[in-house]
């Protein structure tokens, strides 16, 4: 009974926990998805085995985008998360690339700067900024949130891409260079090109870091129109004491939508930035 | 590449004074910091100068709207003497701590279990990590319904398995209410390290293992001399980043419980919103921050030096 022993041990050790990880990471999903196309009936009954659908109705997503400004907060959304993202991507190269490769002085400072403000939490600073936001009289605009959101993605842009720009050969830049090649040229011909994991992985990142930020957008953006759809669903399917679960849950899975898409094209490169940091190569 | 040259061998005025200004970038420290200041000009206007002013904020008796008189340490003092406060801050440590060792724990567990050979793995591995990349407001809404009061799903299968007689108040109970938020965080971080532990897991080769086992090394002996000293580092590490955001949580805490009831999820970074957002008063809203500094900034000055040795 050999093999039956093995099987039953690989039953133990790996079928079972798997499940139980499985299920339990995914659960919340399958959830969402099914509250989300339960009609009221049977959302609002304790007496309905709640774990299937019955009936299915897509009647929440039709209120979702008759009732709601839900088209306009998805669209902000990806506009600031697109922007913010590029920005950060750039900004996040142009200060990695120096740290990573060249000798100046003050380099020692500027890195340590960087890892300290990747590592300052936003509750930290929330107060001050709603203030300074205030004053610049930027409240309710997109360009609040867009000038702020770099200040949580420029530092780990630049912290994950140092590990990229160390990794190049420094031969192949100064073939480049005795070839005629400017610093410039060579870091944006040379080195980039051979980095671009790093910089997917950065920009992927950073994207999902935006779709994710809530705190300043909570503060910095309190009219519908300029909503994201995070707060959006927050300050307007949740009136008061009232909550609308089928819209809720409408609003919450197709918010996830966009990050779980580029995600599931660029799993590698995600798992890799989430390791950058902590496995040394 | 030295200056005089190439303007000698450009006489041209223009042309000289661009084939100058070029060489001049040309120079190490010159086209480092041409190209660091943009970033380190924003980080010092949008990261350092809040940091301060919110420093100076906490000196302040400032409401919105208003011009702020200077008070000291008075806002400190207030604090010290307010038992909300120290509830807040007993608050903020039991949830960092327990969630940490659940993540930790839980996060060993899963890389262990994700490391051996299976078909289909990379795609086991790409849906475990979903819960950490979908926005944690949508998903903590997710868990919401499903700790509802009446609607609970959770409380609906201990009812019906009959393994309890009447429904829990997951968020209405002080006791519960730290649990749900402790069991949701979990649930959020548990795959980061599940993921990140697996990476240092599949970087021990399985020789190692067999040569072990050959001299014959129990698999515990096996986990405690091959496994935990190549998982330590990446251990300390990820652990220093989750005490670090989870400290500051505010997202999960103010969407599940809004820090209640009573107070009892009430954790910093809620507490300080609640202060010097909701109520508007900045000045003790951003002494509340502050107190967040000692406990933090260890952590982080720990972790800068750590990543620096590196």
């Amino acid at each position: 009974m050999v093999g039956g022993r093995a099987l039953g041990g690989r039953i133990l050790r790996l079928y079972l926990p798997l499940t139980f990880f499985l299920v339990a990471m995914l659960f919340p999903f399958y959830w969402m998805a099914i509250t989300s196309i339960k009609p009221n009936r049977e959302l609002y009954s304790q007496r309905v085995m709640p774990l299937i659908v019955h009936q299915p109705t897509f009647k929440h997503y039709v209120d979702l985008f008759e009732q709601t400004n839900f088209l306009t907060w998805t669209y902000n959304t990806m506009l600031i998360a697109v922007v913010t993202t590029v920005v950060s991507l750039v900004l996040g190269v142009m200060i990695a690339y120096p740290l990573a490769r060249l000798n100046f002085p003050g380099a020692a400072v500027v890195a340590i700067g960087v890892a300290a403000t990747y590592l300052v939490p936003q509750p930290l600073l929330f107060i001050p900024m709603a203030d300074i936001i205030n004053r610049l009289d930027l409240g309710n605009t997109l360009s609040a949130v867009m000038l702020t959101y770099p200040t949580l993605l420029i530092p780990f842009c630049a912290w994950l891409l140092m590990g990229y720009f160390k990794s190049v050969p420094r031969e192949l830049e100064e073939a480049a260079r005795i070839d005629g090649a400017s610093r410039l040229q060579a870091m944006l011909r040379v080195v980039l090109p051979l980095c671009t994991p790093g910089l997917l992985s950065a920009g992927i990142f950073a994207f999902t870091l935006a779709q994710n930020e809530f705190l300043y957008a909570l503060i910095f953006l309190t009219k519908s129109e300029v909503r994201t759809v995070p707060v959006g669903a927050i300050t307007e399917l949740i009136r008061g004491d009232v909550f609308y679960w089928g819209q809720l849950m409408a609003a919450a899975l197709l918010g996830s939508v966009p990050v779980a898409i580029i995600y599931s094209f660029f799993v590698d490169y995600y798992v890799a930035g989430l390791t950058a940091g902590s496995v040394k190569n | 590449m030295a200056v005089g040259p190439a303007s000698v061998a450009r006489p041209a005025p223009l042309a000289g004074r661009a084939a100058s200004r070029r060489s001049l970038l040309e120079r190490e420290s010159v086209f480092s910091w041409v190209m660091l200041a943009p970033g380190v000009l924003f980080l010092l206007a949008f990261v350092a100068y809040p940091f301060f002013y919110g420093i100076f904020l906490s000196m302040q008796d400032r409401r919105v709207a208003s011009a702020g008189t200077f008070v000291g340490l008075a806002n400190f003092v207030a604090q010290a003497h307010d038992a909300v406060f120290w509830q807040v801050t007993r608050n903020t440590f039991v949830y960092t701590i327990v969630a940490t060792l659940l993540k930790m724990v839980g996060g060993l567990a899963m890389a262990l279990v994700i490391n051996q050979q299976f078909r289909g793995r990379n795609l086991a591995r790409a849906f475990l990590l979903l819960p950490f990349i979908v926005p944690t407001v949508l998903s903590t809404v997710a868990w919401m319904w499903i700790l509802d009061p009446t609607f609970s799903v959770i409380n609906w299968s201990l009812l019906h398995s009959g393994l309890v007689t009447q429904n829990f108040s997951w968020l209405g109970n002080a006791t519960l209410a730290m649990v749900s938020i402790i069991m949701v965080n979990t649930w959020r971080g548990l795959p980061f390290y599940g993921i990140t532990l697996l990476a240092g897991l599949q970087t021990i080769s399985p020789d190692l293992y067999e040569a072990a086992a050959i001299d014959g090394a129990s698999v515990t002996q096996r986990f405690r001399f091959i496994t935990l000293p190549v998982l330590k580092p990446i251990l300390i590490i990820v652990t220093m980043f989750s005490v670090i955001f989870t400290f500051s949580d505010f997202q999960l805490p103010y969407i599940l419980t809004h820090g209640g009831p009573a107070n009892a999820t009430h954790v910093f970074a809620t507490y300080a919103f609640d202060i010097g957002m909701s109520a508007g008063v900045l000045g003790m809203g951003a002494a509340v921050a502050l107190a967040m500094l000692p406990a933090l900034g260890a952590l982080i000055v720990a972790l800068t030096l750590y990543l620096r040795r590196e």
